[in-house]
């Protein structure tokens, strides 16, 4: 018993000095942006999404002369959709050296790092952090998607300036801030529009696989639409759940939902007439987005899903604002952060998830959330 | 006998000095900044999780049951603890008092929760036990993760169903927002604190373990049977373990819930209950101080594979499984009986 | 009418329960282990299969077969390489933490290879969906297929463990192993043999489940392995009819549970069903009575 106690003790005591003395000395000659998402576990594939497209978008940048000549650095790190791993990844990034951050990809781990970077006076620009909370703790903050309130009430008003249906079903997960954020402002919002929300079935992450009963809930609540505020690998249990039990009423998704093409192997007949709200579509014909998805294809094998084109716009506002600024690679991080608040709500960006994007202070970026409608596999405007 | 005693506290000695000699570096380490801001942000977590696996160890180690729900102790210490924060940060503007008392609250609660599962799952015994305890854990994540609880100037609101059930004015707050949790909750904890709690915690549990109850529930662990015939309540002892394991865990609950900005019942799950029992495991079961060490260790391996991007949890998986060949294969044992073995007791004569 | 179709859920749902707890109940009965990475074993057959499928064309029967022979190799490396090691240490634990590092391993292995996004799974079962009153009541031809696999599973494992010599083998090992080799039994090759044919059952629960929930991520199989572990305590842990009939409650328990109590406590509600089943028959519903001896 004791000896082993040594053993781990030595071991224990040399990785403590390594990890203790691991300050990276930063190199001067590039601007360093740091990220964190989900690399591993169940929340993985949305992480490597944003690390993927922020990637190329780097690549993109520095092969086309930099941001006013300042080139880019890009280091992404797994946080495992756990707050503390997030602040630990966060702090990671902060010995690296960073200057801005890019993140964090999930919601509930963006509200604690936040409360690290405002502290730091650290610029932070969240991809896909939907909660309200996640820019709310200082003016450092800015984020690139929609927020929950947004998407739950552009969804409400949707369905009943558009006189969809009458009577409305919600399934969502209970466990997760995202969805259970969405559903709330949804929730309250359906108050003031002509349709009823007649049965609100929640699932959580321990019980994900089977939906038979929402369903069926759904179907003998007799509603004629059913709102899915949550991810597309769920969403696609639904339906094909849905499909075997014969109950085929209208879907309307959130951006979640965006993805629900790419799984591989999915029956796509099934998301025929499908509704969602997304800031982006793959089949786009614009040049921006055909590019962006073509380069994302052959370096990933897959088709970019939301979560990577907000990852992607993400690092092209960065170097915006670094170019309004006139930000330097030697600048350190909170210098930078002052100048980036400012030039933040400076720029406006044409990116693929959006054009004429812009910020004000409070964070929020000013796009409208579009609904599309799948038609034949691919998505349509509507 | 007197012998024996001698050591034992000369044991429980250095396993304080070590406590607080690495507290000592670290300051030291802080106040030169020699220091990563990544170990810098590991301190806190590193002490929630050294007095969780300390107090789980008491409850496996000592009482010689299997635990699978401590997150849930845990739980209800983080969430207890914020309530109480959330509410009274504008009443009690002292932060050392009102974080006593959170701490106070945070382990109260979780004891009380320790007594009442414990009184009908301690009846069970084995994997029973094991999975009862999971069960309670699950339940406990699930219960707090359907909660919601409001203030505002009638008082305060509860509801499981949703955030608009709770009925409130206007000017109501929302304190517990069910699977959203609870954000805003001041950064109380310091690493000065944390290992605080932790030499409080060694003193709780080594005193425990060498006092007469103590060594009535180490008699129940090692023959139950036999304990019971010479007259020691099982039932009480096995309480008493339990009940102090609940506290301690939630204790490091408040530590932990007062280091982040934002708190979701869904990080207490069955994946933490392991983590934890992962480190009384591999650092020795009823072995304190080898609880410490592999609690820190375990805490910080991960961190140091950040260099190794992708493979990273793959690399930590098979440092595992090797680690705990290591330190458990009756082979590996042998083994290093018969070459590490001389350069220790070497050292150890020396030491002399 | 909506109760008929909740109950035909929630036997669906608790077929693929009981199927993986045939395999995790087997191996316990046996070796006296949880193995915490059974679930994992499932996630990489679901692959195998559906890897097969997708890029050999493989015939689906042979998929099958082929993924059954991947889990029965896995299994025996596992046991050799991270359980055997551990079999003779100071505490049962020390296999039980080994197990989790295995899981960690398993999945972030396949995490590696095959990436983080979710694979549609297509179903292997050739049943069609059986309609009853008009379409109203839907029993799906997955959910036949693994009922009545884990029917001939449950079947055909108890005549093995009683009719075989390799099967009593496995009765005196797990009765005790000292004694067992005295008599002349193979005790590694009994306790590997026990690990190929739980891992091939998990192979044929992962093709199972992944048929009725076509989703495959690397983390597909932890969450019904718990369940299944769940389900197998409930049972009686180690008893083969326990297990099966432990998954069937557990589902069917979860079903009814979501429907008329509450969607977002469905899994407490299973928990706390548990703890009362446990607290009246402390060795679960089929679980033998050990007899304490001083």
């Amino acid at each position: 018993m004791k000896k082993f106690g040594k053993v781990l003790g030595i071991m224990t005591a040399a990785a403590l000095t390594a990890g203790a003395l691991s300050v990276g000395a930063a190199a001067e000659d590039t601007f360093k942006i740091g990220s964190s998402g989900p690399m591993t576990g169940p929340a993985a594939t949305y992480g490597n999404a944003v690390m993927n497209a922020a990637q190329i978008a780097v690549d993109e940048i520095n092969e086309a002369g930099g941001a006013n000549g300042v080139m880019l650095e890009f280091n992404p790190q797994d946080d495992e959709h756990d707050a503390e791993k997030a602040v630990n990844a966060y702090n990671t990034l902060k010995d690296w050296g960073m200057q801005a951050f890019l993140g964090t990809v999930t919601s509930g781990p963006c509200i604690a790092v936040e409360a690290e970077a405002v502290n730091d006076n650290m610029f932070l620009l969240t991809p896909s952090g939907s909660a309200v909370d996640c820019i709310t703790a200082g003016d450092n903050a800015f984020r690139v998607c929609f927020s929950d309130p947004d998407q739950g009430t552009a969804s409400a008003k949707y369905i009943g300036e558009n006189g969809l249906a009458e009577k409305i079903a919600v399934i969502y997960d209970s466990s997760d801030v995202y969805s259970s954020g969405v559903y709330a402002t949804f929730q309250a919002e359906a108050a003031n529009q002509p349709f009823e929300i007649v049965c609100a079935e929640a699932f959580t992450a321990d019980s994900k696989t089977d939906f038979s009963v929402q369903l069926q809930k759904a179907k003998e609540s007799g509603a004629e639409l059913v709102f899915l505020p949550f991810y597309y690998n769920e969403i696609a249990l639904v339906f094909t759940q849905a499909d075997a039990m014969g109950f085929a009423p209208k879907w309307f998704g959130v951006d979640g939902m965006d993805g629900i093409l790419t799984v591989e192997g999915f029956d796509t007949s099934l998301t025929e007439g499908v509704m969602l709200l997304t800031p982006f579509s793959a089949d786009a014909e614009d040049e921006r987005t055909k590019n962006f998805v073509a380069k994302y294809q052959e370096l990933h094998n897959e088709v970019p899903n939301q979560f990577a084109a907000d990852a992607y716009d993400g690092v092209y506002a960065i170097a915006a604002a670094i170019e309004k600024a006139g930000i330097t690679a030697d600048m350190d991080a909170s210098e930078v952060c002052d100048l980036l608040k400012v030039a933040m709500t400076e720029i406006s960006i044409d990116g693929v998830t959006g054009t004429g994007m812009t910020w004000d202070a409070s964070g929020e970026p000013s796009k409208d959330p579009k609904a599309v409608v799948i038609e034949n596999g691919a998505y349509k405007g509507m | 006998m007197m012998n024996k005693m001698t050591k034992k506290t000369k044991s429980n000695l250095i396993t304080y000095l070590i406590v607080i000699a690495a507290f000592v570096i670290v300051q030291a380490m802080v106040s030169t900044g020699h220091i990563s801001s990544l170990f810098k942000g590991l301190l806190v977590p590193i002490c929630v999780y050294v007095i969780l696996a300390l107090s789980l160890n008491l409850v496996v180690g000592i009482s010689g049951e299997l635990s699978l729900g401590h997150a849930g102790f845990m739980c209800v210490g983080a969430f207890a603890s914020a309530l109480f924060t959330k509410c009274t940060s504008d009443a009690i503007t002292a932060t050392p008092i009102r974080f006593t008392l959170a701490i106070l609250i945070g382990a109260a609660m979780a004891a009380l929760f320790g007594l009442l599962i414990g009184i009908p799952v301690l009846r069970l015994k084995g994997d029973y036990l094991a999975i009862v305890t999971l069960a309670f854990g699950e339940i406990i994540k699930n219960v707090v993760n359907a909660f919601y609880i409001g203030k505002d100037s009638h008082g305060f609101h509860f509801t499981m169903k949703d955030q608009f059930s709770l009925g409130m004015e206007p000017d109501g707050q929302v304190l517990l927002n069910g699977p959203q949790g609870i954000t805003g909750v001041t950064k109380d904890s310091s690493f000065l604190i944390g290992v605080i709690l932790i030499l409080i915690t060694l003193f709780i549990v080594l005193n425990l373990i060498d006092s007469r109850d103590g060594r009535a529930i180490q008699a129940i662990r090692d023959n139950r049977i036999a304990a019971s015939t010479v007259g020691i309540s099982i039932t009480k002892y096995k309480l008493m373990a339990f009940t102090i394991s609940a506290a301690l865990a939630g204790a490091a609950g408040a530590l932990y819930s007062h280091n982040l900005a934002t708190l979701q019942a869904s990080k207490f799950n069955f994946n933490t209950s392991i983590l934890v029992l992962v480190f009384v495991v591999l650092g020795g079961i009823g072995n304190m101080r080898g609880s410490i060490i592999a609690a820190v260790l375990l805490t910080v391996l991960p961190e140091l594979l950040r260099g190794l991007a992708d493979l990273r949890m793959l690399i930590y998986a098979i440092i595992l499984i090797v680690m705990m060949l290591f330190n458990w294969a009756p082979k590996a044992l042998e083994w290093r009986e018969r070459y590490l073995g001389r350069i220790f007791n070497k050292s150890a004569k020396e030491g002399k | 009418m909506s109760f008929l179709s909740y109950l035909i859920n929630g036997i669906s749902l608790g077929s693929v329960y009981a199927i993986i707890a045939l395999g995790y109940t087997m191996v316990y009965g046996i070796a006296k282990m949880l193995n915490f990475a059974h679930g994992d074993v499932i996630m990489v057959g679901g692959y195998a299969c559906l890897m097969l499928v997708l890029n050999l064309n493989a015939n689906p029967f042979v998929a099958v077969l082929a993924a059954i022979v991947v889990c029965t190799v896995l299994g025996i490396v596992i046991e050799s390489v991270a359980y055997r090691p551990l079999r003779n240490a100071a505490s049962p634990l020390a296999v039980l933490i080994t197990a989790i590092g295995v899981s960690y391993l398993l999945q972030n292995i396949v995490l590696l290879i095959f990436g983080s996004n979710p694979k549609s799974f297509q179903t292997v079962v050739p049943i069609p969906d059986l309609k009853l009153a008009d379409g109203a009541l839907t029993i799906t031809g997955e959910a036949i297929a693994t009922i009545l696999c884990s029917v001939i599973i449950m079947i055909v494992l108890t005549l093995f463990i009683n009719k075989t010599k390799a099967g009593q083998a496995m009765l005196a090992v797990a009765e005790d192993k000292g004694a067992a080799q005295l008599m002349g039994i193979n005790v590694n090759g009994t306790i590997a043999l026990t690990f190929a044919i739980g891992s091939g059952l998990a192979a044929v629960a992962g093709v199972l489940l992944c048929s009725s929930y076509p989703s495959l991520t690397p983390y597909t199989g932890s969450m019904p392995g718990i369940k299944a572990f769940v389900a197998a305590v409930f049972g009686g842990i180690g008893s083969i009819p326990g297990a099966m009939i432990g998954g069937i409650l557990l589902g069917v328990i979860e079903i009814l549970g979501k429907a008329y109590i509450s969607s977002q406590l469905a899994d407490a509600i299973v928990f706390a069903v548990l703890i009362i089943v446990l607290l009246v028959k402390p060795t679960g519903l089929l679980g033998k009575q050990i007899q304490e001896k001083v």
